[in-house]
């Protein structure tokens, strides 16, 4: 390499750390935005296994704390947990979008976390032929995933461990 | 008064009925709006309208050899046979594999006419299928399988109970247990192709089954076949099958 070519390398290479450092400052402030918004997308997608115990996932993935304020946006996102297509949920916007699932109200009074859990996770396990789509399935057990989604779960541990903590706030009223 | 022996078989045949009538073969027609199917029924107000007649163009058009599928098939079609046209997909032993109403099209056009073939998921393919699927509305679908059609089918079926893409739901656990159930504010239908091609209420578009499906692999977050791959030849062949009975409502409304 002639020494005029290993200067614009270097060039490159200098105003290509620029970027990042311009980049990155840049983005800091969006992060401070996403958690105070409370996204989770940009969070971890690395895939944290699990085990299942008589119908129960009970440790949360990656040791995760849920928060329920954010699951019950997720729930209620079309693009992200989508729940309102197939579930009626007890909340004030609610609308009946679908009825393929049980409705959600009430289910922290019938259902253990730890199924909650493992129904969010993989609902093959209840019932092979569940429509329930997989929100965090092991990647071995899929088939033809579209080449931008390889890799990666519907919902992020993170987001799982949301809707996980706001299912289970929905404990049923109390009969009079 | 408690039923007696005859009362109690009354209501077990009533129960065995309602069972066996929730497995009755229903067009997705059945699971339209009175709006949307007064829209179906409408000759001018139908939008898949457009498609059909876009068809008729081509179908009049000359080819290569100065013919047009007119000079065998008739003026509008009138000559053509629309039991035969309920029939597809048969089976083709030139190429050992199903011939779709629309890979028959694609034939014609190409050998027949002398044209320069037409690419499966052509827009012209699919605009002659059309036309000439809507010369057989209300004939009844009546596919048959044969020995040579037989693998096919048996793939077919295979593929529409598998599971697909990221979101990890097969055609089946839809379309078998919970057509009439409600998913996304829309009524799930039991996925019948003898409305096909049709035009989609939510995209705009006329479609045949092949761009159907295409369109529920990719909402599944599937990698979809190719036009025309023998997967989606296989699946028209047992989807056809499980059409049987039902008229041809080309071109039908959807959503």
């Amino acid at each position: 390499m002639d020494d005029f070519s290993m200067k614009t390398v270097k060039g490159y290479a200098h105003r290509l750390l620029r970027l990042f450092v311009v980049v990155s400052l840049a983005a800091a402030p969006l992060d401070l935005y996403a958690a105070a918004v409370g996204s989770s997308d940009a969070a971890d997608t690395s895939y944290y296994d699990w085990q299942v115990q008589d119908y129960e996932i009970r440790e949360p993935l990656g040791g995760l704390v849920g928060v329920p304020e954010r699951g019950a946006r997720i729930a209620s996102d079309q693009h992200a947990g989508n729940c309102y297509a197939c579930h009626v949920l007890p909340l004030a916007a609610d609308e009946f979008y679908g009825n393929l699932g049980p409705p959600l109200a009430g289910i922290a009074s019938r259902q253990s976390v730890g199924m909650i859990r493992l129904h969010v996770v993989d609902q093959t396990r209840f019932n092979p032929e569940t429509v329930m789509p997989g929100y965090y399935r092991r990647f071995e057990q899929l088939n033809r995933v579209a080449e931008k989604f390889r890799g990666r779960t519907y919902l992020t541990a993170q987001q799982v461990e949301d809707v996980v903590a706001w299912l289970a706030t929905l404990h049923a009223e109390p009969t009079p | 008064m408690r039923p007696g022996i005859a009362g109690r078989l009354f209501a077990l045949l009533a129960l065995g009925w309602a069972t066996v009538g929730a497995a009755e073969t229903l067009s997705g027609y059945a699971y339209l709006t009175p709006e949307m199917q007064e829209l179906q029924d409408d000759e001018f107000g139908n939008p898949g309208q457009l498609t059909v007649d876009q068809g008729h163009t081509l179908f009049a058009a000359a080819g290569a050899r100065r013919q047009s599928c007119s000079s065998c098939h008739g003026d509008g079609g009138s000559d053509l046979d629309s039991k035969r046209i309920a029939s597809y997909p048969l089976y083709d032993p030139d190429h050992d594999r199903p011939l779709t109403l629309r890979g028959q099209v694609l034939q014609c056009w190409a050998e027949r006419l002398g044209n320069p073939p037409l690419a499966y998921a052509d827009e012209r393919a699919l605009q002659l299928e059309t036309f000439v699927r809507s010369r057989a509305r209300g004939e009844t679908v009546a596919v048959e399988i044969d020995e040579n059609l037989q693998p096919f089918y048996d793939a077919g079926e295979k593929l529409y109970r598998t599971r697909w893409g990221q979101v990890d739901i097969a055609c089946h656990q839809c379309h078998d247990y919970h057509a009439g159930g409600t998913f996304r504010g829309q009524v799930l239908s039991q996925g019948q192709s003898n409305g096909f091609p049709a035009y989609r209420f939510t995209t705009g578009h006329t479609v045949g089954l092949q761009e159907r499906i295409t369109e529920c692999l990719t909402s599944l977050r599937a990698e979809p076949y190719p036009a025309g791959s023998e997967e989606y030849l296989s699946l028209e062949v047992y989807m056809g099958v499980r059409s049987n009975g039902l008229k041809i409502e080309t071109p039908a409304i959807r959503y």
